[in-house]
Order: C-alpha cells, then sequence, then structure tokens
C-alpha cells in the first residue's frame, strides 16, 4: 500500500536550482532508502514532505497523502498532520531534543497537543513509548533530561517522540549518523522492527551506504536534485543500473565491485 | 633502530569532578615510513591521544618521544622549531583552514615552517599538484571548494612544513563517503614517500585497514588490540574488536543487519597483542 507518493517534486531557493522533479513511493511497513552525497538534495526532500522548507523555498510538483496534496495544504492544516501522520527523527539528538525541558515534557506535549490527552493518560503512552524502544527503567527516564542520557539513548528517545502519536510516515534524516557503530547497530535494529510492526512507511536519507544495505528495502540514489536510480535494494547493490551509483560503489570498501586494496584506491585516483 | 615516536605509559587525566582519565597506561610506537592506524569509538581516548601526542595536553604519567627526544607540552608562546616536524591534519577542513586568506598563502606558511629549520624552500604550487589539485588553486579560497579538495588542501599545508610526523585526527569522516578512501590512501602515499610517519586516527575499519601497516584498537582510554592491520582485520582476537568488527554494516545489498554488543557489556581491558 502506497502511504505516500512524491511525484515530480521540484524545488528552488533563489537561483539554486534544488530539486529537478523527485518521484518516491513510500509503502507501508517498508523502509524506503534515499542515498546521495551531501548537496544531492536528499535531506531537501525530506525536509518538503514535513513541510519544514526554508521560507524562501518555492516548491512544484505533488506530495500526495491519503487523498491530500500536502503541497496545497493550508498551514494549519499541516501542523495538524505534522507530528501526528507523518513525523521526523533528525540526525544530531544531542540538538533536536531540547535540553532544558525533560524527557517526559517532550514526550507528552504533542500526545496532549494533537491526541487531546490527558495528563495522566499522556504520561501512561510515555512510558510505553520508552518501553517500546528499550529505554532502561522508563518510568524513571520521564523525569530525566537528554544529558543524562547516551547518545544512542536520546536518539531512542527522540524516535519515540516521533512515534508518540502513531505516524503512519517517518521521515528518518541520517538517524545514526553520529552515533558509533555498535550503538548504531541497536538502532537500526529498532528503526527496522518499528516499520515491520507498526507498518511505518519510512524514508530513510543517508549517505552511508553500509546503514542502507543493513535497513533499506528500496533504494533510490539522488544526484544534484535528480534520483538517478531506484529500485530494490538487492539489484541497486549488486547490478547497479546508473553509472553513477556503480561509481560510488567501487569507492566503498565492502561493496560489490568495491576497493579492496590499496592499489585499487590509487586507481580510482588515476581515474 | 628508536623508532620515531615513542609513547611509553602514557595516562592523560582531564580536571574536572570527578576528573576523566581520558587515555588510561597506553603504549605505542610509529617509526619513519610506517603507517599505524588507531581506531576506536567515541570518547574512547583517541583523539587525546593525537593532541599528547603533539603537546597539546600534558600527559598526568608516562612520557612521549619523538626521535629520542620528549616533546614538551606546547605553551603560549611559538613552539620549538623541532617541534614543526610533528604535523597534524584535523577532522573538519571547514575549521581547520583559514577561511580568508588564498589557500596559497596558508600552503606558504607550512614551506616557510620547513625553511626555518633549514630545508628547501617550495611552492604552493606544487604541493597543490601533489595532492591532486591544480597550482591555479593557490590564489583561490577555501570556501571555493568542496570538503575533499579542502581536507586534500589541509593535507598539503602538513605536508609543506615537510613534517617527519604526520597526525591525522578523523580526517576523513567529515568527507562524503566516495572520497574517504581515495583521500586517506592520498594521505598514506604521500606521507610514506617522504619517509614520515603517520599516526591515522579514525573510527571507521573498514578504510584504515586498507591504508594502515598496523592497527591498534582503543577501548576506555586503553589499547586492547595490536597488531598487522590486516590480521586483525580478518582474525580479531580482543572481545571488544570483534564486536566492533560485527557492529559494521558493510554495503554489500545482501541486507544483513551489523549485530550490536549485548546491552551493558563491559568488554576486558586486557590487551591482545600481536
Amino acid at each position: 500500500m502506497t502511504a505516500l507518493r512524491i511525484s515530480g517534486l521540484r524545488l528552488r531557493i533563489g537561483e539554486a536550482e534544488i530539486l529537478r522533479g523527485v518521484d518516491l513511493d513510500l509503502e507501508a511497513g517498508r523502509i524506503q532508502g534515499l542515498a546521495g552525497e551531501s548537496g544531492s538534495g536528499k535531506t531537501m526532500t525530506g525536509l518538503a514532505v514535513m513541510g519544514l522548507l526554508p521560507t524562501r523555498a518555492r516548491v512544484g510538483g505533488t506530495i500526495t497523502f491519503g487523498d491530500r496534496d500536502l503541497l496545497a495544504l493550508t498551514p494549519r492544516q499541516r501542523n495538524d498532520l505534522r507530528g501526528t501522520d507523518i513525523a521526523m527523527v533528525f540526525q544530531d539528538p544531542s540538538t533536536s531534543l531540547h535540553p532544558m525541558l525533560s524527557v517526559g515534557a517532550q514526550l507528552t506535549d504533542h500526545l496532549r497537543h494533537h491526541l487531546r490527552l490527558d495528563k495522566a493518560s499522556a504520561r501512561a503512552r510515555a512510558v510505553e513509548l520508552l518501553e517500546r524502544v528499550r529505554i532502561p527503567d522508563p518510568a524513571g527516564a520521564l523525569r530525566r533530561f537528554p544529558h543524562q542520557f547516551s547518545g544512542g539513548q536520546r536518539q531512542r528517545v527522540a524516535i519515540a517522540i516521533a512515534l508518540a502519536c502513531s505516524p503512519s510516515v517517518l521521515i528518518a534524516d541520517e538517524p545514526t549518523t553520529a552515533l558509533d557503530v555498535t550503538v548504531q547497530a541497536g538502532v537500526l535494529h529498532l528503526l527496522r522492527d518499528l516499520a515491520r510492526e507498526m507498518g511505518l512507511a519510512v524514508l530513510l536519507v543517508t549517505h552511508d551506504l553500509g546503514v542502507m544495505s543493513a535497513v533499506a528495502d528500496q533504494v533510490a540514489v539522488m544526484r544534484d536534485g535528480e534520483v538517478v536510480e531506484n529500485g530494490e535494494r538487492h539489484q541497486v547493490f549488486t547490478a547497479p543500473a546508473h553509472p553513477y551509483t556503480a561509481s560510488l560503489l567501487a569507492s566503498l570498501p565492502g561493496a560489490a565491485g568495491g576497493v579492496r586494496t590499496l592499489d585499487d584506491v590509487r586507481a580510482l585516483e588515476e581515474s | 633502530m628508536t623508532p620515531l615516536l615513542e609513547v611509553t605509559g602514557l595516562e592523560v587525566v582531564y580536571r574536572g569532578r570527578p576528573p576523566v582519565r581520558a587515555v588510561d597506561g597506553i603504549d605505542l610506537t610509529v617509526g619513519a615510513g610506517e603507517v599505524l592506524g588507531l581506531v576506536g569509538e567515541s570518547g574512547c581516548g583517541k583523539s587525546t591521544v593525537a593532541r599528547a601526542v603533539c603537546g597539546l595536553v600534558p600527559p598526568a604519567a608516562g612520557t612521549v618521544t619523538f626521535e629520542g627526544s620528549p616533546v614538551a607540552p606546547l605553551g603560549l608562546r611559538r613552539r620549538p622549531v623541532e617541534l614543526t616536524r610533528i604535523q597534524m591534519v584535523f577532522q573538519d577542513p571547514y575549521g581547520s583552514l583559514h577561511p580568508r586568506r588564498p589557500v596559497g598563502a596558508q600552503i606558504a606558511d607550512g614551506g616557510r615552517t620547513a625553511v626555518r629549520r633549514g630545508a628547501e624552500a617550495s611552492e604552493p604550487g606544487w604541493w597543490l599538484e601533489r595532492v591532486g589539485l591544480d597550482r591555479g588553486a593557490a590564489r583561490r579560497y577555501p570556501h571555493e571548494f568542496s570538503g575533499g579538495k579542502r581536507q586534500r588542501i589541509a593535507i598539503a599545508r602538513a605536508l609543506a612544513a615537510r613534517p617527519d610526523l604526520l597526525i591525522g585526527d578523523e580526517p576523513i569522516s567529515a568527507l562524503d563517503a566516495s572520497t574517504q578512501a581515495i583521500v586517506a590512501a592520498l594521505m598514506r602515499d604521500l606521507a610514506v614517500e617522504s619517509g614520515a610517519g603517520l599516526l591515522f586516527i579514525s573510527h571507521d575499519l573498514t578504510v584504515v585497514r586498507l591504508i594502515a601497516d598496523r592497527l591498534a584498537v582503543m577501548y576506555r582510554g586503553r589499547i586492547v588490540e595490536s597488531g598487522p592491520a590486516d590480521t586483525i582485520w580478518e582474525d580479531p582476537q580482543h572481545p571488544y574488536t570483534r564486536a566492533l568488527l560485527a557492529a559494521v554494516p558493510l554495503p554489500d545489498g545482501s541486507g544483513t543487519m551489523p549485530e550490536p554488543p549485548v546491552d551493558g557489556v563491559e568488554f576486558p581491558l586486557e590487551a591482545v597483542l600481536r
């Protein structure tokens, strides 16, 4: 089932053309990866879905969610969807969480606003969520502040906040880039399990093709504001259709056809 | 033969309540023309080792000797000319290059440092060519370059000072994935060619093992495993090294999930040395 459809998404900021017609379908229960180098427009695609673009941005195309075009909604209608039906997890939990508010406050604020829950049931829901993302002592954690958690736990809290109102679409922008690999592994397991169990449609934006290979079902590769390739994970990694994807993979140690020795890397530099 | 850099029993403690023992007794050596990869996760103390080696933080115990004489902690004055033979390439080329000076002038700074020690004068353009950029780039400013090119400029500046020991503190982690291996290999080749030793610090094992001769794995301020890079990559002995390698997701398209270590498990601190 298609949860969200992006078609012909174009974006200009001033003179710069950031997106030149992006098409992507997000399916319920599946993780759609969006890869690309810095500046390729992958983050902007995620922000366009969330409606968090800079004010000077001019957008074209459509983003269909249910029977509505997100780009045609009023700011008030957007606000009703943002955080309830479409949620986002950002790269760095130490800046995306409010440093001076307790985890409990950050977890119940939007629950009470969007779902009109009373204090006690919002709290109960918060404990349940923290349990779901495997934070030790969930009830006690509500009283604590972001700095009292490790980096991995902080990102789990950020994920819990995103999932609080049971969204159907989750935009995860480099959710593990700020984490150590051993911590990253745990968060990736969590993301994949959540997508499966809750039927979440996930847009996973990352430049890390290793992460992509581990959790994405479908992989799209962006360059200069365009999706150059979009296909099933195994096919994109082992038999890339676009030369750009092939060249990206060729530069990575550990990829099929990637560099294996120092001499392979030197040969890349020569070419 | 005495190694170029010898670190013995190094301990570094940061003041605070409680004090943080960032480096807790490590030994390492780097020989001329040798590449040592120092890997570990955030907070393990690897950057503190780099800072102690070039005198930016004073050791609480242990010694750092460079060609037989101790590295004095850096004071407020200009550092002794001898110690400019240790050069560093930092993580973020956006921060480490001066934004308002042409890159040629910044590379020339490195060249002048070498001249003060009696080395031959060199042209910035020549160094730019060595790191794979055009000579014409000398007149341009850092913001005109991509991250990968900026890091090449930072490498050129460090090499222009003709170091005997080059230290890279996470020099590739701010770069796009497709340029990481290339920049790391460039750094290795240029250092080794000039006969310098290279201490390459990174958290990315997949790249480090390609360019390092030896690896040292750090965990909680200690070196828990060290030995030839290939041996460690193929046959890790220490439980922490194993956990670290198992957690690295490979871009092979197989959908294999990386293994997270069991929650709350502490790894032993006894070292495996090979």
